[in-house]
């Protein structure tokens, strides 16, 4: 068992930490962070700080490289949110934004030095066609699938395929849901969009409500199959609930919300990890309220085992014997509560035997 | 301690065991393989590099291991990772050294954005270095090769890494590779120099990689300042014809070249035209190669160099 958190844990909760490191411990650091997704963020707190002076000259190298992509970043998002708003503007849509991209957009600090890859958009359901039609006009191209995979997409999920601008190369995902319809929870996308607010004078550029916006990532964490970024997704929503936190009845309006979108097991697992790893201040009264939606028995036993394996960097330096299992069993995971098995099953053979026509 | 300290053995048991810490330019690189040809390819090549048996901070963890799949009994690969990632599709085995030398490229491109990097050879002469961009297929490595071999300072034959702060260039020596004919050009012109072990049928053909002369590592600290922009190109039959080329076009051929100008932006713009202000700028079409060094040995030194 591990009892020390790993060093880019420590150094989550108390950036200070770093300026004790000796050369060894720093190699360590940047190698786990790099691999959480976490450097860039890392470097330019250090260098918002003026402390980027302060670190090795070696290390420094690779900080002030992570600097430079983060503004690079920064730049093409901030020109991509105004394409974006143009392009929706010709059908008289406004633009939601969604994670890393609305972070941005609304100059949140979990905007600092993220990395992503995509610019995430939501879009009511009904106007999705006219939605993809204008940014079709505006250089926006669904990227080569197979007819099963678009059909797949069209029919099951809660995007349609990620669009690519033909030359930027910048990818947009279009969702008209958080989660996918075949779920067994179903997070009303029309109450999300009805809260949406304006980032700043421009009505038409929006973000999420603070609740949905926390609730949003917590469903995409723990309901999703995928954990390479999952303590970059904790180190966001201890940044979101931090910043929030700060508004009058905000934690109350959070758990009424999750209870009104069905999101309250995913909200009691993201308070549990950012508790216990992040030490994030969430009030006893939300976590109590909370336990009601924690599971029970060995279902709640294993779940906490396989978190722990899947919240961790995945990193040969922090894996342990069955971090592999624990990832492939949440991978199962995240399928099974993404579509019945009657679906489910037909669509892991095809994809088993079937191959990928680009892979194989 | 340098690479050729050690012996051969030596050399692979520390690269097995992962504890070869090699110095190249500003970078230290911890090298993992078990791979025999790559092995002794840098026991060869990189005969002459500092070396150290335990160094606390590495730049770049690399590994080249073969793939455990079922490929290793008929048609064995090899996979480049990256303190354990492998960013690229492995390649036939006896690719493996060219693959190693490919990786250690890609390693700087991605993760040395202090600097301005740009897909071209760099030599230098009297503190003042000559940037050739060129495509492939231009001879500008077998021309770097020739120049190297004949008392110009090798910088790289690869990567121009160039200070943002300074617009200086700082050396990156490494082996030269050398494709198709020019290898068999370069060991009849040089037959002192060592090459390494050639690998077919690679992306780019044949491929070999010739050890940089020792003066060139002995000097991988020092930076040298721009003076000139040389686009080479080889035609055969062409007889010898150096010319100006203008400051702008070079300047939008640089940043055609450079690998991070838009992850950079403004500040690589900026660096570039300090490079470009302080260069006189050419194109060299050569058929002969001794044509060609004299002509570039007989170059005069511009005013912000001297």
């Amino acid at each position: 068992m591990r009892v020390e958190k790993p060093l880019v844990v420590q150094v989550v909760n108390n950036i200070d930490l770093l300026f004790s490191l000796n050369l060894a411990q720093w190699d360590l650091f940047i190698r786990q962070a790099r691999r959480a997704n976490l450097l860039s963020r890392f470097s330019v707190t250090l260098r918002d700080q003026g402390r980027l002076d302060q670190v090795p000259e070696q290390v420094r190298t690779h900080l002030e490289s992570e600097c430079h992509l983060a503004d690079q970043q920064k730049r093409v998002i901030e020109w991509e949110i105004g394409r974006i708003r143009e392009a929706l503007d010709t059908v008289d849509l406004p633009v939601i934004f969604l994670k890393g991209a609305a972070y941005v957009a609304a100059d949140l600090p979990a905007a600092t030095g993220r990395r992503f890859s995509d610019v995430d958009i939501l879009v009511p359901k009904s106007r999705i066609r006219e939605a993809e039609q204008a940014l079709f006009l505006h250089g926006w191209f669904a990227e080569k699938l197979d007819p099963y995979d678009q059909q797949y997409y069209r029919t099951w999920m809660h995007e349609i395929p990620p669009l690519r601008h033909a030359q930027r190369r910048t990818v947009i995902d279009v969702h008209h849901a958080i989660v996918p319809e075949t779920m067994r929870l179903h997070p009303d996308p029309e109450k999300l969009i009805a809260d949406t607010y304006a980032t700043g004078d421009d009505e038409r550029l929006r973000v999420l409500a603070p609740a949905d916006m926390v609730l949003h990532s917590a469903a995409h964490l723990f309901l999703d199959g995928e954990y390479q970024n999952a303590l970059r997704d904790l180190v966001d929503l201890d940044q979101l609930l931090r910043h929030f936190s700060v508004q009058e009845g905000f934690w109350d309006a959070l758990y009424r919300r999750s209870v009104e979108l069905e999101l309250s097991r995913p909200l009691y697992y993201t308070v549990c990890y950012l508790v216990k790893l992040l030490e994030t201040p969430v009030p006893a009264s939300l976590r109590e309220k909370l336990q009601l939606d924690a599971p029970g028995g060995f279902a709640g036993f294993l779940m906490e085992k396989l978190f722990d394996e899947a919240v961790t960097i995945h990193h040969p330096s922090c894996s342990g014997r069955f971090s592999g299992i624990a990832r492939w069993v949440l991978y199962v995971r995240g399928h099974y509560l993404r579509m019945p098995l009657y679906l489910l099953v037909p669509h892991l053979l095809r994809k088993a035997f079937m191959g990928n026509p680009e892979t194989a | 301690m340098i690479v050729s300290d050690l012996s051969t053995a030596g050399v692979s048991r520390r690269l097995g065991k992962g504890q070869l810490f090699l110095r190249t330019g500003p970078f230290i690189s911890r090298i993992q393989t078990s791979i025999a040809s790559i092995q002794s390819g840098i026991a060869l090549l990189y005969a002459g590099f500092p070396v150290y048996d335990d160094a606390p901070f590495a730049d770049f963890h690399v590994a080249l291991e073969r793939p455990p799949n079922l490929r290793r009994w008929f048609r064995p690969q090899v996979t480049f990772k990256f303190d354990g990632w492998a960013p690229f599709k492995p390649l036939p085995l006896n690719q493996a050294f060219a693959m190693f030398e490919w990786g250690m490229n890609w390693c700087v491109v991605n993760h040395a954005h202090r600097y301005l990097v740009l897909h071209a050879a760099v030599v230098e002469r009297n503190g003042c270095a000559m940037i050739m961009p060129a495509p492939p297929g231009s001879g500008k490595s077998t021309l770097c090769a020739a120049l190297v071999s004949s008392g110009w300072r090798l910088l790289s034959d690869e990567l121009a890494v160039i200070s943002l702060a300074t617009a200086g260039l700082v050396p990156l020596p490494r082996p030269v590779g050398l494709k198709n004919q020019s290898i068999h050009v370069i060991h009849q012109r040089y037959p002192d120099a060592t090459i390494g072990k050639a690998a077919h049928d690679t992306t780019k053909g044949t491929v070999a990689h010739m050890q940089p002369p020792a003066e060139s590592i002995a000097r991988q600290q020092e930076e040298a300042r721009p003076a000139w922009v040389l686009f080479p190109k080889y035609t055969p039959g062409h007889a010898l014809e150096l010319q100006r080329y203008s400051k702008a076009q070079s300047l939008l051929k640089l940043v055609e070249n450079a690998f991070n100008f838009t992850v950079l932006g403004k500040q690589a713009f900026d660096c570039l035209g300090q490079v470009i202000d302080d260069s006189d700028c050419f194109t060299l079409e050569y058929s002969s190669l001794d044509e060609a060094v004299s002509q570039l040995n007989a170059l005069e030194i511009p005013a912000p160099c001297a």
